[in-house]
């Protein structure tokens, strides 16, 4: 196995399992609210629109010219990766408020049991079943879509993200309540460090770049940036006291 | 009272508020930095010794963005 479908295989395993969580707990507040049909209609519907938008955009995207498509996919992962590592950075150094999926799924339970019940089909539950999966799941669609569609390796994307879906969605069943001692940040951290290796690589290459070691370079890339996050954090940490009930926008 | 607008136009915009959010949110300067870099390393191939140049320009320039990100951030929970 090469070191660019082993970097692959990594990014989308790690991104769809963050996004499987963040989702999981929105469907898990709703079901235990408002009662579990509304909850898995919602899901269901929700993920029946990411195929259709998959089986939509999938095949089109393949007949993109490579060069442009690793350009935009590139331009799009830098852009995504920056913004993942940045949260990361900030919560780590705790300048940012860690994502709590017990806070988060409190929120949830409050603000759905402050709708009220409703006899028939609950419309509230579908609705924010069906947004909360296909907010992350769209994620999880531009992630594959992205980094299978440039690495040719589309087949493979989609399993690594059904079985990351398959595997959270198991245990998050499993442990119900327990979502938050996923180390989440941990893991948004790592996914920032491989969407941003990805995107320098590919807008390279979109822009006729011939990287040293051909894919080798993808590794080093990580690396790079794993001592560049690593010292951002450091750096962080030492200038400002610890504020983890702070937000940063 | 407000007009409610088409079918199509609400999911026009739901879709171009999607990728807004999506690509810049509360991070514009990360856009327009990536932007920049492009810009950047597709000028460097009008100029000799492209490659190498652009080996090393792209990942700095990418951390360069980062740091500017972060660092942006602090200050505004300095500033509050």
């Amino acid at each position: 196995m090469s070191s660019g479908v082993v970097v692959l295989v990594g990014a989308v395993f790690l991104a769809c399992a963050v996004e499987m969580v963040e989702a999981l707990t929105i469907v898990l507040a709703v079901g235990h609210t408002r009662g579990w049909r509304s909850a898995f209609e919602g899901t269901g519907a929700a993920l029946i629109v990411l195929a259709a938008l998959v089986a939509a955009f999938g095949p089109a995207l393949v007949h993109v010219p490579i060069n442009v498509l690793r350009l935009v996919v590139g331009g799009v992962l830098l852009i995504f990766g920056m913004q993942w590592l940045r949260k990361a950075i900030l919560r780590s150094s705790g300048l940012k408020a860690k994502h709590d999926e017990d806070e988060i799924y409190r929120a949830k339970v409050a603000e759905l049991q402050s709708l009220g019940s409703t006899v028939n089909r609950d419309r509230v539950a579908f609705v924010m079943a069906f947004k909360g999966v296909f907010l992350e799941g769209l994620e999880v669609v531009i992630t594959v879509l992205t980094l299978g569609t440039s690495a040719h390796r589309l087949g493979l994307a989609a399993i690594v993200a059904a079985v990351a879906v398959v595997l959270v969605g198991a245990v998050g069943v499993v442990v119900a309540k327990q979502l938050s001692n996923v180390p989440e940040n941990a893991m948004k951290m790592a996914v920032g460090i491989l969407l941003v290796s990805y995107g320098t690589f590919w807008t390279g290459e979109g822009l006729k770049v011939k990287w040293p070691g051909n894919d080798l370079m993808l590794v080093s890339f990580t690396g790079i940036y794993l001592v560049v996050v690593g010292l951002l954090v450091a750096m962080l940490r030492r200038s400002a006291p610890q504020r983890s009930s702070e937000v940063v926008a | 009272m407000t007009k409610r607008q088409s079918l199509p136009v609400r999911l026009v915009k739901g879709f171009a508020m999607f990728w807004w959010d999506f690509l810049v949110g509360d991070t514009p300067e990360l856009f327009v930095a990536v932007l920049l870099i492009i810009g950047v390393v597709a000028l460097l191939s009008l100029a000799g010794h492209f490659n190498t140049a652009a080996v090393i320009v792209l990942p700095l320039l990418a951390v360069a963005a980062l740091a500017f990100s972060v660092r942006r951030a602090q200050r505004s929970s300095q500033r509050k």
